[in-house]
């Protein structure tokens, strides 16, 4: 076990030179394009920032599907001359009575590959909605792959639109990714307050023009006002919406003293938008974000240019994040925030403080524990942990790793059961020189005999943090990260490079025998 | 030197004495989880925490609670955590918080107290995403049990893996016992730390278990009993100095490092010592009890 090849040693010294200069390099500013500008990151609780989890509420946006479903079906009795009464949506269900001939001539139509309604899935070999019978009743609803479909294309809508906003924010290095069926993960470092982003996320943004009705006349509604108390009867019918706006942003009216928010219309936009305000000069036109009004002001002359812009009480902040959602477009369904872990930047500073100076102060005692306790080899497993310490600094940079809060108390942690293996080895030399006259004898089975507990005991440790890796999350991720890597490098620095230290020292005292 | 132990003490003696006590500790355990039950934290219940520092000591605990009780929150505790003019505020408010929910109780504190409030941190879990959680972390907490199962199944004969296993569920409901007798909060660093223990536990089982079974394969006219007396004997060092530089390395966490990571390190801390204990006195006298013999070890190897 003492003997180490040539190549050996070389191999062990080069790997803890390589992982040193990228531990080093974490604490030092390294070229850019330097081979070791590789870093560990910090985590959010470390850093400061912003964790949210998003939840799409896909409840609405089925609603509504359920809705223009009906009127196409509506729309294909007709066409196709099926007689039919009772038409309504109840318990998410379209719901219809028939006879029994038109529901045959319904099924044939409706369960055809290529009918336009009922989308055929090849991939899920299923259709969109499901049709039941029972006796002249036809329900109609959406089927399980149908709603994974739309959840799907909602998920991934919103993770377009919420991207868009999130960039437009301007905050550093934000991740946001997919989680799940209906989940968006959000991660923000260094952002302080969160609240304007959970603002500028929790409104789906649907924009709209619609007249202001004179009286509660039919077809219209009455809306409340965004800032202001009361309401407006305004009219159903959207004239237009904010998916024909190419531009907006935010802008002051000398002429009133205001900030205000102008806009640019597409093509399309802008040819409906001369029609209406031409015909209609002298009624209200009102802008509804999501069903509510923000301004209803009287059209005093038709507006051609393909260009407007709308007053609201802004403040500038206010025009700036109206401006942005209107640029960023609609989301598909609303967002939820279902989760948030904001930690200030302060208080980040002081856990990177109190964990670096716990794991000094941890460092140092087991470092004087084991030279009392081991003299010489205390000093050999003293260099081990100090080289297994920079080993793990390394591996974490090497793998871009996140170290967090609970990260560090890994490291901690590591620090404090590394020393088992060598403590394993060095009690079983003691034990081997009881009855061995030969010292390099004793070492040698030392290191044989206790190389299967070392191995036990270092592998127990790595199942807890395997698991833990998977299932745990955020912060307490990071903890699995140092200790699994923390046995990896327990291991080598045991085995390999003390292993080494202990056959140089045994070798040389035999030379001076 | 220290802890150069006189190697000749007669665990067996004890064994009747431990056994007891570990029997009712394990009672007492599931009784008071039974009536007690856990104090879920955020992460598992639901709710909001939120860490806030006051920027002047006038500011009493009892005034935070007035400005918090009068927002009508439901049930809300205040307690100072770490150092001065810091507080820990818990809202189990289980309804989803609208977006201007944390913003809403940062105005109206800073109206209320004057000055500056620092929200240090805001937790916000809700309902859905704390029972999944929960889920998740016992099922963590079982794959891991399992896991060892598998493991020292591979790796020993039968006896020894029912006395390793039987030692780590002793040391899980002593644990989690002591965490409801001390209403302790469990959050996800617990769970991570119950993982650890589990995994320290087993370690320190199994090298005694290594020993006791290498003196089997050595010695065919000693009883179990001697060899397992002078194995624990043979690896008591080892065991001490590991535990003693685990226990270094928690304590150093425990002191220094910060308000965050207390709940965690007293619960390694608990963990590593109910772990150290049980490797010797419950492992190994069942292992005891099994009968296990040269022949059973012998018998698995050939």
């Amino acid at each position: 076990m003492l003997y180490f090849s040539k190549l050996k040693i070389v191999t062990i010294y080069l790997i803890i030179i390589v992982l040193s200069f990228f531990s080093i390099s974490n604490f030092i500013n390294t070229d850019e394009n330097s081979f070791f500008n590789k870093k560990f990151n910090l985590g959010l609780d470390l850093q400061g920032g912003s964790y949210l989890l998003l939840e799409v509420d896909v409840s609405p946006l089925i609603k509504e599907k359920l809705q223009n479903k009906l009127l196409s079906i509506r729309k294909l009795l007709k066409e196709k001359k099926i007689k039919y009464q009772n038409l309504k949506i109840q318990n998410k269900k379209i719901i219809f009575e028939t006879t029994e001939n038109y529901i045959i001539k319904f099924e044939e139509i409706f369960l055809n590959k290529n009918n336009p309604i009922n989308i055929y899935y090849e991939k899920y070999k299923s259709y969109e909605m499901d049709l039941i019978k029972s006796g002249s009743l036809i329900k109609i609803s959406y089927s399980k792959y149908g709603l994974i479909e739309i959840k799907n294309s909602a998920l991934e809508q919103s993770l377009e639109v919420v991207r868009r906003r999130v960039d437009e924010v301007g905050t550093k290095e934000p991740t946001i990714i997919r989680r799940g069926s209906d989940r968006i993960l959000i991660e923000l470092p260094g952002l302080d307050d969160p609240n304007r982003i959970k603002n500028l996320l929790g409104k789906t943004a649907n924009l709209s023009f619609r007249l202001v009705s004179e009286s509660d006349e039919f077809g219209s509604e009455p809306i409340s006002f965004e800032n202001e108390t009361g309401e407006l009867n305004v009219n159903k019918r959207i004239i237009m919406s904010g998916d024909n706006l190419v531009n907006a942003k935010p802008s002051f009216d000398n002429q009133n003293n205001e900030t205000i928010v102008s806009f640019t219309l597409d093509r399309v936009g802008a040819k409906k938008f001369a029609s209406v305000t031409t015909k209609n000069v002298g009624k209200r036109l009102a802008i509804i974000l999501d069903n509510k009004i923000i301004s209803a002001p009287s059209i005093r002359e038709p507006i051609v240019g393909g260009k407007g812009m709308i007053s609201g009480n802004f403040t500038f902040q206010s025009a700036t994040d109206f401006a942005l959602l209107l640029r960023s477009g609609a989301l598909p369904t609303p967002l939820n925030v279902i989760e948030e872990r904001t930690v200030g930047p302060d208080l980040g500073e002081d856990s990177i403080k109190a964990g670096a100076i716990s794991l000094l102060i941890g460092f140092l005692l087991v470092i004087f524990f084991m030279l009392a306790k081991y003299r010489f080899l205390g000093i050999i497993a003293n260099v081990a942990l100090i080289t297994n310490l920079v080993l793990l600094i390394g591996v974490l940079s090497i793998l871009e790793a996140t170290l967090t809060l609970p990260g560090i108390a890994g490291i901690i942690l590591t620090v404090g059961m590394a020393v088992d293996a060598n403590v394993l080895i060095f009690e079983r030399i003691k034990e081997e020189m009881r009855t061995e006259s030969s010292k390099i004898f004793a070492f040698d089975m030392g290191y044989k005999k206790s190389q299967s507990a070392v191995f036990d005991a270092n592998i127990t440790t790595l199942i807890s943090a395997t698991i833990l890796f998977f299932l745990g999350s955020g912060p307490v991720k990071g903890f699995a990260v140092t200790v699994g890597i923390g046995v990896v490098t327990t291991l080598f620095s045991a085995f390999f490079f003390a292993r080494h230290l202990t056959s140089l020292y045994v070798l040389k005292n035999k030379l001076n025998k | 030197m220290i802890f150069t132990l006189k190697k000749n003490i007669k665990f067996s003696n004890f064994y009747k004495k431990f056994n007891t006590i570990s029997v009712i500790l394990i009672v007492f355990s599931i009784l008071i989880l039974f009536i007690k039950g856990l104090n879920l934290g955020v992460d598992f219940k639901g709710g909001t925490l939120i860490e806030i520092r006051v920027d002047s000591s006038n500011i009493e605990i009892s005034d935070l609670r007035q400005s918090l009780l009068k927002m009508d929150l439901g049930d809300v505790t205040v307690k100072k955590f770490g150092k001065e003019n810091d507080y820990l505020i818990k809202i189990e408010l289980t309804k989803s918080s609208n977006e201007n929910f944390i913003k809403s109780i940062n105005d109206t504190m800073s109206s209320d107290l004057g000055g500056n409030i620092n929200f240090r941190r805001v937790e916000n879990v809700g309902p859905k995403v704390s029972s999944e959680l929960l889920k998740s972390g016992m099922l963590a907490i079982s794959l891991s049990l399992a896991a060892m199962l598998f493991y020292i199944w591979i790796r020993f004969e039968w006896q020894f893996s029912l006395a390793a296993i039987a030692a780590i569920v002793h040391d899980v409901i002593i644990t989690i016992g002591i965490f409801s007798f001390l209403s302790f909060e469990i959050n996800l660093s617990i769970i991570a730390a119950v993982l650890t223990i589990v995994g320290y536990s087993m370690n320190d089982t199994v090298v005694i278990f290594d020993r006791i079974r290498e003196n089997l394969r050595k010695y065919s006219n000693i009883s179990i009993a001697d060899i397992s007396n002078n194995s624990i004997n043979e690896t008591l060092s080892r065991t001490l100095i590991t535990s003693i530089t685990t226990l270094l390395a928690l304590f150093s966490i425990f002191l220094f490092g910060g308000a965050i990571l207390k709940g965690f390190s007293l619960a390694m801390i608990i963990g590593v010592i109910v772990g150290t204990y049980s490797s010797i006195f419950v492992a190994t006298p069942i292992l005891n009890y099994t009968n296990v013999s040269q022949k059973s070890v012998l018998k698995e190897d050939s």
